[in-house]
């Protein structure tokens, strides 16, 4: 059915339409088809319980829906069955039909399958999951609610709304003011104020504008603009339809990488729906205001999650960023005015719109307004993604919400904002998180990626690691990035091979802080981050491998080899089989030992080990009589 | 240039080789009047001849009325562009700092030895390609390993037969 929506009349009409259709089932069963899900095989889980409605009966009384990301990806596949809101996880092919007899046929929540907390309980009810009751949610009000594929489903919960009340009761400068007063501030790294750019936008010289929304999320670590895209993309285009009126551009791209296929295609299906109903295109809602929207897909650079690589890629040249000024909004994309803001910002302004600003200013801090989305990962037991009011401790985020470290272990460092942030550690879990906070810290809101380290990570390493990534990633057009971090790594990698000299550290500090002075863009500026913030933070980890050659966390295979503790060691033999180079002997309930002249120190004993009998020892070097 | 000059050097695949052309002149005539659409005609290109070889380069060059030397620019400076001829399957290691937190370094090794290949290589029975890819926004599966647009989550170097079996 395809009809062409012009004002309010139409909307409501969907709206009831849609919720007439769904008050006619019993139950609802939301199915999570996140990309996370996806992975898990959840197509397999929803044809299952298409079966099994088919055979029990039920296709009349229950209905199936395919939401966006729930935000539990360490637990998918994951069915919320309505209306009581019972939370199945980690459901297969296989139990679902069981699953689906108790609940729906015979009445009875079936625990077994349902959330289990980490001390053991179960807890059926989404509301009562610590992980979900302690979120606030506003970019991903509708990513795990709305079937993502339906229009329909969007306008029922109010989408559109606020692109209508925009077009149809409000002037362009009026959208601007509201949003300058809703206090947000971009949610990609910079955290520019998002009204203020707009407004440049709009006082820019009338003519061809454009509007663009960078969804290139390269952070490794960072997945919320991938889950707001797969899960409601909708929102994402009313909040272009309202960015490109605030500004007065009639054209608007979404530049998305290469990497999120799901994405792309969910986005193209979304803004196929919106060019048939009249919601892009000509006289938007029977304004004068014309819109269209393009996609632009990346080729796997991440200099291009900045701004003016942006646009040069999407100009189709090389990903190249150029010197400002001048600004995007003064000269951007083909020369003409161009805003630019991330998708998880975009998401946000039809609440604003919609809701108005002082409701979204009453969440977060004083000089950060709404929420930010988090995702979680690393050695974290709730890994996913979350929204959070800004201003909430870390220790919520980790612990209460995150659920603290895998198998207990004890934690270390947390690095938020990717390879331009920094870590935070165990001292600064109580500081309430908003942009100028992280900052203070050495670390960065970026793009809100989450990466909990826990006691096993190699801070050297970690900062070797991104150094690596960086370096790979500098587009070498300027010789600050180009050379300055290929040296950066080269310090790293000697650290790690036990090769560092006693006046590395600092020479490595003031070849930061050059970096970080002369690089042309914001890739090469935040580069050094993750390096500085490491030594502030972990000084003494470095002064351990350049001064005794030792990895106290056991990470770098060239200064480590394992031993045991024959204490603690029962003789499970699980390590004994771990072990690739047979470098561990011993007899069944007998302590065994680790010849160090065979461990290649690659830790896979001290991952199987339930004892916590296995740790690292210093690798005696050739010099010392030793064998490297 | 015309397409007709393009010839498969290594079977006598003619035609099938002069449609390929002709489906990417297509591309590039349905992209016509549209400003910076290299990379997408690039893209398009590439998924229907496989890779993107110097030839095929100067056809799109000729027909877009871009110099070879922006094109090739392109090509290289993209690390999704590729002018060698690629596996049947694209094998792409997550090494994203979660995946990498959780052991991604350990699938990579594992991986080279299983298949006999070199990362950024092609194995012999040109099945698989195996490259690292700097994050897929698998994060919550860590770590992933991504084969075409299939992600594989939560792997050990153990279950790589398995899921290498699936191909």
């Amino acid at each position: 059915m395809s009809c062409i929506i012009t004002g309010i009349k139409e909307l409501d009409q969907i709206k009831a339409r849609y919720q007439q259709e769904m008050g006619g089932y019993d139950h609802q069963i939301l199915l999570c088809a996140g990309a996370g899900c996806v992975s898990c095989d959840c197509y397999k889980v929803r044809d299952a319980v298409e079966e099994k409605l088919r055979d029990a009966g039920l296709e009349e009384k229950v209905r199936m829906l395919e939401t966006g990301c729930i935000g539990t990806c360490a637990l998918g596949p994951v069915l919320l069955l309505l209306p009581e809101r019972i939370f199945y996880v980690k459901v297969t092919p296989e139990n679902v039909g069981e699953i689906l007899q108790s609940h729906l046929v015979e009445g009875a929540v079936l625990e077994k399958y349902t959330y289990r907390d980490t001390d053991g309980t179960y807890i059926p009810k989404i509301d009562q999951i610590p992980f979900f009751k302690e979120q606030y949610r506003i970019a991903l009000r509708n990513c795990g609610v709305i079937e993502y594929a339906s229009l329909e489903s969007y306008i029922a919960n109010g989408g559109y709304y606020a692109a209508c009340k925009a077009l149809t009761s409000m002037t362009d400068k009026e959208v601007v003011e509201e949003v300058k007063a809703s206090g947000l501030r971009g949610r990609g790294g910079g955290g520019f104020p998002t009204g203020i750019k707009w407004e440049a936008g709009w006082k820019a010289p009338k003519g061809q504008k454009y509007f663009v929304c960078n969804a290139d999320e390269g952070d490794p670590g960072a997945f919320m603009d991938r889950s707001v895209i797969e899960g409601d993309p909708h929102s994402l285009i009313e909040g272009m339809i309202l960015g490109g009126y605030a500004i007065g551009a009639t054209e608007g791209y979404i530049y998305i990488r290469a990497e999120y296929p799901i994405a792309i295609e969910r986005l193209e299906e979304a803004i196929r729906q919106a060019k048939e109903h009249g919601l892009l295109g000509k006289g938007i809602f029977g304004s004068s205001f014309d819109f269209d929207l393009e996609i632009r897909i990346g080729a796997g650079a991440f200099v291009c999650g900045e701004e003016t690589a942006l646009i040069a890629s999407i100009e189709g040249q090389r990903g190249e960023p150029r010197q400002k000024p001048p600004f995007p909004f003064e000269r951007g994309l083909f020369d003409a005015p161009t805003i630019i803001n991330n998708v998880e910002t975009i998401a946000n302004v039809p609440a604003i719109i919609g809701e108005g600003a002082a409701k979204f200013a009453s969440v977060g801090t004083e000089k950060a307004k709404g929420t930010k989305v988090f995702a979680l990962a690393g050695d974290i037991v709730n890994s996913g993604i979350i929204e959070v009011a800004i201003g909430t401790p870390m220790r919520k985020i980790i612990y209460d919400i995150g659920g603290g470290m895998i198998g207990g272990k004890a934690f270390k460092s947390v690095q938020v904002g990717g390879p331009s942030g920094g870590c935070i550690t165990a001292d600064s879990l109580d500081v309430p998180m908003d942009y100028d906070t992280l900052t203070a810290l050495g670390a960065m809101m970026g793009s809100g990626g989450v990466i909990a380290m826990d006691e096993n990570t190699c801070m050297v390493d970690t900062a070797r690691f991104f150094m690596d990534f960086i370096q790979d990633e500098s587009c070498g057009k300027c010789v600050a990035c180009r050379v300055g971090t290929k040296r950066m790594l080269e310090y790293l990698e000697r650290f790690t091979r036990g090769e560092g000299k006693e006046s590395d550290i600092e020479e490595l500090l003031a070849l930061g802080e050059v970096i970080k002075d002369t690089a042309m863009c914001g890739l090469g500026q935040t580069a050094p981050n993750p390096i500085l913030s490491t030594i502030r933070y972990f000084r003494e980890e470095y002064e351990a491998h350049i001064r005794e050659q030792r990895c106290p966390a056991g990470v770098c295979k060239e200064l480590t080899v394992f031993a045991i503790d024959a204490e603690k060691c029962v003789g499970c033999t699980l390590c004994k089989k771990s072990c690739s180079v047979g470098a561990i002997f011993g007899e069944r309930k007998v302590p065994h030992t680790i010849d160090p002249a065979l461990c290649i120190g690659c830790g896979a004993c001290r991952n199987t080990c339930k004892f916590g009998a296995i740790h690292p020892v210093r690798k005696e070097r050739k010099e010392e009589g030793g064998l490297i | 240039m015309s397409h007709e000059e393009h010839k498969c050097e290594v079977c006598a695949c003619e035609a099938a080789e002069r449609e390929k052309y002709e489906q990417i002149a297509q591309v590039i005539e349905s992209y016509k009047g549209k400003k910076g659409s290299l990379i997408m005609v690039l893209h398009a290109a590439q998924k229907i001849y496989g890779y993107l070889p110097l030839p095929l380069q100067e056809f799109i060059a000729d027909h877009m009325r871009i110099p070879l030397s922006e094109v090739f620019g392109v090509v290289s400076f993209y690390s999704f562009f590729s002018t060698t001829p690629r596996g049947e399957h694209t094998i792409r290691v997550c090494m994203g700092t979660a995946c990498y937190v959780r052991g991604a370094d350990k699938l990579v090794d594992a991986l080279e030895e299983k298949l006999d290949v070199k990362v950024g290589g092609v194995t012999a029975d040109q099945k698989f390609t195996l490259e690292v890819a700097r994050c897929i926004g698998a994060c919550g599966l860590a770590p992933a390993v991504m084969v075409d647009d299939h992600v594989h989550k939560t792997l050990s170097p153990a279950a790589l037969d398995d899921m290498l079996g699936q191909y």
